[in-house]
């Protein structure tokens, strides 16, 4: 049983990263109704960048800064360069089109910092917290404890940022219906620029905690994988959906690896979290927290 | 002037109802086969046909197996690599365990496997719509890749999952060169997008198409959905599972299941959104596109920036003008290089007059 709580936390707290990647497609996807798949490549791009500026001897804080200034003209460029031109263009065309920005990142973050994988420190250890380890038996790593942490902090922030700022609920309103929110003169450029931009912080803070966990590589790229069936199972227009979903993922993933795998041979993580939201999926077809698709003739 | 229909009159429902209903692109079409057929073989050298003419008419028989799914019945799909997958290996295991094979047969098993397997993952799409099914079609592509890897059975317990394609034989013919590869290869293709040509524009296409474009209409008017969609997978699924068993026999002869992964199936997925989104040309089109870019790159890259930059960074370099290219064709031509053939026609009907 001990064991079973022990994969159970170290399933949910690896869910809770999942969360982070699945969060930045969130994003995008309420306020501009498009697929991003280029996020795991900024969340690659973010974190490459923080690594490379610290390598240069900038102190950390400048180095994030910096860091989510890159980021932050990433998004501005993309909605310039990419989305501007394809307004109106079927979903799958931009959805097309961010795959080709994922080529894009991909090639400027390497060609600009070189394909090395490198560590990265944060200053937290990886190493199971002694009080739980004493009192319960449970090995729970501080680091994850430590990433579950940020993770709600950010959660919090942004609904907090959602709700009750004016640019939230012109976020919201975008999100809603792109047309009327336009009609009573929200600025809807200014707002994908916004939203890209927080997509790039929630890429950035994933890259970190993603890098000082696996290190920095390009491995990272494939967190973006690991982020859709979280995305489905919640549902692409809820952030509640993204984290709740990253834990259902995170857990059962990591249970039905321990327990499962044995009898299959092993390897199944790469797809039982897909296979399992397609379960789901066929039960409630918008995902956990989607909106309701009404469909009309 | 010489592209036009006028006084064309057609007499029986049968002249009307026929494929290429103008007689300047009838001939067209022969010629370019002509071409295909005759001249090809005789005037291009080995490396040309054996590098770029077949991946390219194998590509196109996936995009064209992926346009049926995605262009026509409007079923995104992000697993097609994997369906290749299913009939590369099921061609091989038939070749495999059951004695004289005939390896047209043994090309049709590995569809018709494809097929079967395309239909279980299409069974979502009855409930699952847009992205959610994208993303849905994903497991197939990780599943089936895992699955080809665990079990040895499928690869015949070779130690790294890897295959080995038999000889190609019809008849005492042995298809060993390249010519001969490529022959074989034109006429399945050239056969399946006429099927696929003449799929679409009977009753079966144009429900595809109906449900394409708004699937509760298309349920109100009688069409039946579960049955519409699913023939699509089916059909969609063959297509690529021949193109898998082709790829493995007269491409690349060895192949593991690695080889068929989601690069693959994005690859795919660029040639019909590049040669346009529902045509049958556009997939050839987009495949053309696809295979030549990368290589067209790799030769400027060798001839202009040999010496400048390392090749980590040309490499580089490569990743980001594919990827440049393929939005900045988007923005250009978002209907893909199917319309810009449309507009073509359409402007050679009226030359050289301004209307």
């Amino acid at each position: 049983m001990q064991f079973f709580f022990e994969v159970l936390i170290g399933g949910l707290l690896s869910g809770v990263m999942y969360s982070f990647v699945a969060l930045g497609f969130v994003l995008i996807y309420k306020a501009s109704g498009v697929f991003n798949f280029a996020q795991g490549a900024m969340v690659f791009a973010a974190a490459l960048t923080f690594v490379g500026f610290q390598e240069l001897g900038v102190p950390f804080w400048l180095a994030l800064l910096i860091a989510f200034g890159v980021m932050v003209v990433l998004g501005i460029l993309t909605e310039r360069i990419v989305l501007r031109p394809l307004v109106n263009q079927p979903p799958i065309t931009l959805f097309m089109a961010t795959i080709g920005l994922t080529y894009v990142i991909e090639g400027l973050a390497q060609g600009a910092w070189g394909a090395n994988v490198r560590g990265l420190e944060l200053g937290i250890q990886d190493e199971p917290i002694e009080w739980l380890m004493e009192t319960a038996n449970i090995s729970v790593s501080k680091f994850d404890l430590f990433g579950a942490g940020v993770a709600a902090l950010l959660v919090t922030l942004l609904a907090l940022f959602f709700q009750y700022t004016r640019i939230g609920r012109a976020l919201r309103a975008v999100a809603d219906d792109h047309q009327a929110a336009l009609s009573i003169g929200i600025p809807l450029q200014q707002i994908w620029r916004i939203v890209w931009a927080v997509a790039g912080f929630v890429a950035l803070v994933a890259g970190l905690i993603w890098g000082a966990r696996n290190g920095v590589s390009f491995s990272l790229t494939f967190t973006a994988l690991k982020a859709l069936p979280v995305l489905i199972l919640g549902g692409f227009t809820s952030i509640p959906g993204a984290i709740v979903g990253g834990l259902i993922i995170g857990s059962t993933e990591k249970l039905a690896e321990v327990y499962l795998g044995e009898y299959v041979g092993g390897g199944i993580d790469s797809w039982f979290p897909y296979v399992m939201a397609l379960a789901f999926l066929l039960v409630r077809p918008e995902g956990l927290f989607g909106e309701k698709h009404i469909d009309r003739v | 002037m010489f592209y036009r229909e006028a006084g064309q009159f057609k007499t029986t429902y049968l002249a009307d109802q026929q494929i290429f209903p103008i007689t300047q692109d009838r001939i067209g079409v022969l010629l370019i086969l002509a071409v295909a057929f005759v001249a090809v073989p005789m005037l291009f050298n080995e490396y040309w046909i054996k590098a770029i003419l077949i991946p390219f008419l194998i590509f196109s028989l996936a995009a064209l197996g992926l346009n049926i799914l995605t262009g026509y019945a409007g079923q995104l799909s992000l697993g097609s690599a994997a369906f290749m997958a299913v009939g590369a290996f099921a061609s091989y295991n038939f070749m495999l365990r059951v004695d004289g094979m005939p390896i047209l047969i043994a090309f049709v098993c590995g569809g018709l496997s494809a097929a079967v397997v395309g239909i279980a993952f299409g069974l979502p799409s009855l409930r699952i719509k847009g992205f959610y099914l994208a993303v849905a079609t994903l497991a197939a592509q990780f599943f089936i890749v895992w699955a080809l890897t665990k079990f040895g059975w499928f690869s015949n317990y070779s130690s790294s999952g890897v295959i080995t394609a038999q000889e190609m034989q019809i008849f005492g013919y042995k298809f060993v060169t390249a010519e001969s590869k490529y022959l074989l290869v034109l006429s399945i293709v050239v056969l399946l997008a006429l099927a696929a040509k003449n799929m679409v524009r009977s009753s079966i296409g144009r429900a595809w198409m109906a449900v394409r474009d708004m699937d509760v209409a298309a349920e109100v008017i009688g069409i039946r959905i579960m049955h519409t969609k699913l023939l699509a997978f089916a059909v969609s699924s063959f297509y690529c599972g021949v193109a898998g068993a082709l790829y493995a026999y007269a491409y690349i002869g060895t192949v593991e299941p690695e080889g068929f992964n989601l690069d693959l199936s994005f690859k795919i997925l660029f040639m019909i959104i590049i040669g346009g989104v529902g045509s049958i040309v556009g997939a050839f089109l987009g495949a053309a596109f696809i295979v030549l870019l990368p290589i067209a790159l790799d030769v400027m890259v060798q001839e202009w920036l040999h010496g400048i930059f390392p090749p980590s960074i040309s490499s580089n370099l490569q990743l980001v003008v594919f990827g440049g290219l393929i939005i900045f064709f988007l923005i250009v031509e978002p209907h893909g290089l199917a319309r810009l053939w449309q507009i073509g026609k359409q402007k050679l009907r009226l030359w050289p007059f301004p209307h």
